[in-house]
């Protein structure tokens, strides 16, 4: 198995070169890789896990994790065609995490933050319990500690393996972000590809600012099932970022390489 | 009309012809077969008793979404005084598919907000089916807003499939909607009660169902998304709906068993569409029960208690320290 999730894909050859989902040229992996997982070619956003992604944000070595060891229990002890615990195990496998969100203190060029980041290769970046209860506390560390919030998300919505439980997280997150908005909060929220369901209906769209990386998909209900209600073409470039961003949802789109830098402006610019 | 007859209630039908056809033999004839009747109405509420005991996930479905099962409009007819309803959310449309505004629950002034899903043919096109476009949120959220300036709860019934899958739901951002929502309701100076009455599926149930006591009734069920799209999604095929139903662990007690619902409300023998009058008496005397409750409670604590309520649910644990999670 190699490093992440995507490789399993058959149409990327592993090794030296990958073909960009993009503009489906082939580029050396390297190449991407130093330019922060963004083709050279066309500019698409490769998907990044939690850990690059704190490594593309974060100062070196500045980032301390919160909530390090949690993981789900199976609490429906949910089986569809494979069972939450076998999804679970490949999962952390693939990730080495234990689940989609890592939340933790880090600066980012020098301003203290409080970071959390969805892993889009854990069961697509879902939110269960885990991811609920670490942006929760990511977000009470934010109020306690007077300090930004900034949150990748990358997630298919809600986790339905664990059921209501999972639904339940978001009115619990975004509670959180509702006593940290109270407080005079800053909250910067970074939708990467993909940001839907119940993620984009919870936390993710209640950013002070919203930034999104281009070309993100971002949007409530996956395009198969609208197609299949409405019956009716879907636009061209629905429910992308720039979409959200002609529609007034989002607020800046923003270069992987750039969003570090755009990140503290923002936090100067509010003075945080 | 013609009424509908579930699978598993066909038993009982016999049973209640027999019934019908007594009761106008007596009248008929002039003859006393009330011994009779009263012994097949045993003996039929000891079978629909029988049966309801043994439901199975996906038939508790099936009763949730009964064509005869009342619905907000329904409930808000039977035990609403002076209903005045508030139309439109002020920034684009008014959407049907949600209906708010003030009223009187067992003595007590309150707002209104639910879902509505219509009965016939015309009513169920025109509300969507009971899917909510984001303005059906923005007005439902208007009305709390107005609710919290005055000091009235809210009331909330759920009952609804989901948010509007739609171009235009999307457009207008569907998504910014219910997290707005989420949002607010967490934090509204006001006591909120919510009944989920029906179906409470997906994101367009939570839109408008964070409360402070959280009703369900007996035969409803409550899902991160209806059965059919899990099993669309997980296995690939809507026909593993009643599997999906089954793990998805939806029904009133496992709600309760979880903490996401507060109370579960009765219903009467063979669910609220064999006998509307009498849920419709049970739901009010349990709303109006919450409401003095509530209003007992400094906002203050109210909010806090909130707080509390929706940062508990959720089940983790901590992996064994020094495992590595990719060798879990």
């Amino acid at each position: 198995m190699a490093m992440n999730g995507r490789a399993k894909k058959k149409d990327i050859p592993e090794g030296l070169w990958l073909k960009c989902p993009g503009c489906e040229e082939m580029v050396y992996r390297k190449r991407v890789e130093e330019n922060f997982h963004v083709c050279p070619e066309c500019q698409y956003h490769f998907k990044v896990g939690a850990r690059q992604r704190i490594a593309l944000l974060a100062d070196a070595d500045s980032f301390e994790e919160y909530l390090l060891n949690l993981m789900s229990p199976d609490p429906l002890e949910f089986v569809d065609r494979k069972s939450y615990v076998e999804r679970l195990a490949d999962a952390q496998r693939q990730t080495n995490l234990y689940d989609a969100a890592v939340v933790g203190r880090a600066y980012i060029k020098g301003r203290p933050v409080i970071l959390g980041v969805l892993d889009p290769n854990f069961i697509m970046g879902s939110m269960g319990s885990v991811v609920g209860e670490k942006i929760t506390v990511a977000a009470e560390k934010a109020t306690e500690l007077g300090v930004p919030l900034v949150i990748c998300s990358a997630s298919g919505g809600a986790r339905m393996m664990e059921g209501i439980l999972s639904l339940a997280q978001m009115s619990k997150t975004s509670a959180a972000v509702a006593r940290l908005a109270r407080a005079g909060g800053l909250f910067i929220s970074v939708m990467t590809n993909p940001t839907t369901a119940g993620v984009a209906a919870s936390f993710a769209s209640l950013g002070d600012i919203i930034i999104a990386e281009p070309r993100a998909m971002i949007g409530f209900t996956g395009p198969r099932v609208i197609y299949q209600t409405m019956k009716q073409e879907l636009p061209e470039g629905f429910q992308t970022a720039e979409f959200m961003m002609e529609h007034g949802f989002v607020d800046r789109i923003v270069a992987r390489s750039n969003l570090r830098s755009e990140i503290a402006a923002l936090i100067d610019y509010f003075g945080k | 009309m013609a009424r509908l007859y579930l699978e598993f209630e066909k038993p009982f039908t016999k049973l209640e012809e027999q019934i019908r056809e007594l009761e106008e033999k007596q009248r008929r004839d002039g003859i006393d077969a009330s011994a009779e009747i009263r012994d097949i109405r045993k003996s039929l509420i000891v079978m629909v008793r029988k049966q309801y005991a043994a439901l199975s996930p996906w038939e508790i479905v099936q009763i949730a979404r009964h064509p005869d099962r009342p619905q907000t409009v329904d409930y808000i007819e039977a035990f609403v005084k002076d209903f005045k309803e508030i139309r439109g959310d002020r920034l684009f449309r008014d959407d049907r598919a949600v209906v708010c505004g003030l009223g009187m629950i067992a003595g007590e002034r309150v707002m209104i907000v639910g879902h509505r899903k219509g009965h016939d043919t015309r009513e169920k096109v025109e509300c969507f089916f009971g899917c909510a476009h984001p303005e059906g949120y923005r007005k439902a959220m208007r009305c709390m807003r107005l609710a919290e300036k005055f000091n009235l709860p809210v009331v909330a019934f759920i009952d609804t499939q989901g948010a509007y899958p739609g171009i235009g739901a999307e457009e207008r951002g569907i998504a910014e909607a219910i997290a707005v929502n989420l949002r607010e309701m967490s934090i509204l100076r006001t006591p909120i009660v919510g009944a989920i009455i029906g179906e409470g599926a997906s994101g367009g149930y939570l839109g408008i169902g964070v409360a402070d006591r959280l009703l369900m009734l007996e035969y409803a069920y409550c899902s991160v998304i209806t059965p059919e799209g899990c099993a669309a999604i997980l296995w690939r095929t809507a026909e593993k709906a009643p599997q999906a139903a089954e793990a998805l662990k939806l029904t009133a007690p496992d709600l309760k068993a979880f903490g996401v619902i507060d109370d579960i409300v009765p219903e009467p023998l063979g669910a609220a569409h064999r006998n509307p009058r009498e849920m419709a008496v049970t739901l009010e005397r349990r709303i109006g029960r919450y409401l003095r409750e509530l209003k007992q409670i400094p906002v203050e604590d109210l909010l806090a208690q909130r707080y509390a309520k929706l940062r508990r649910v959720g089940v983790t644990i901590e992996a064994a320290s020094g495992s590595s999670a990719g060798s879990a």
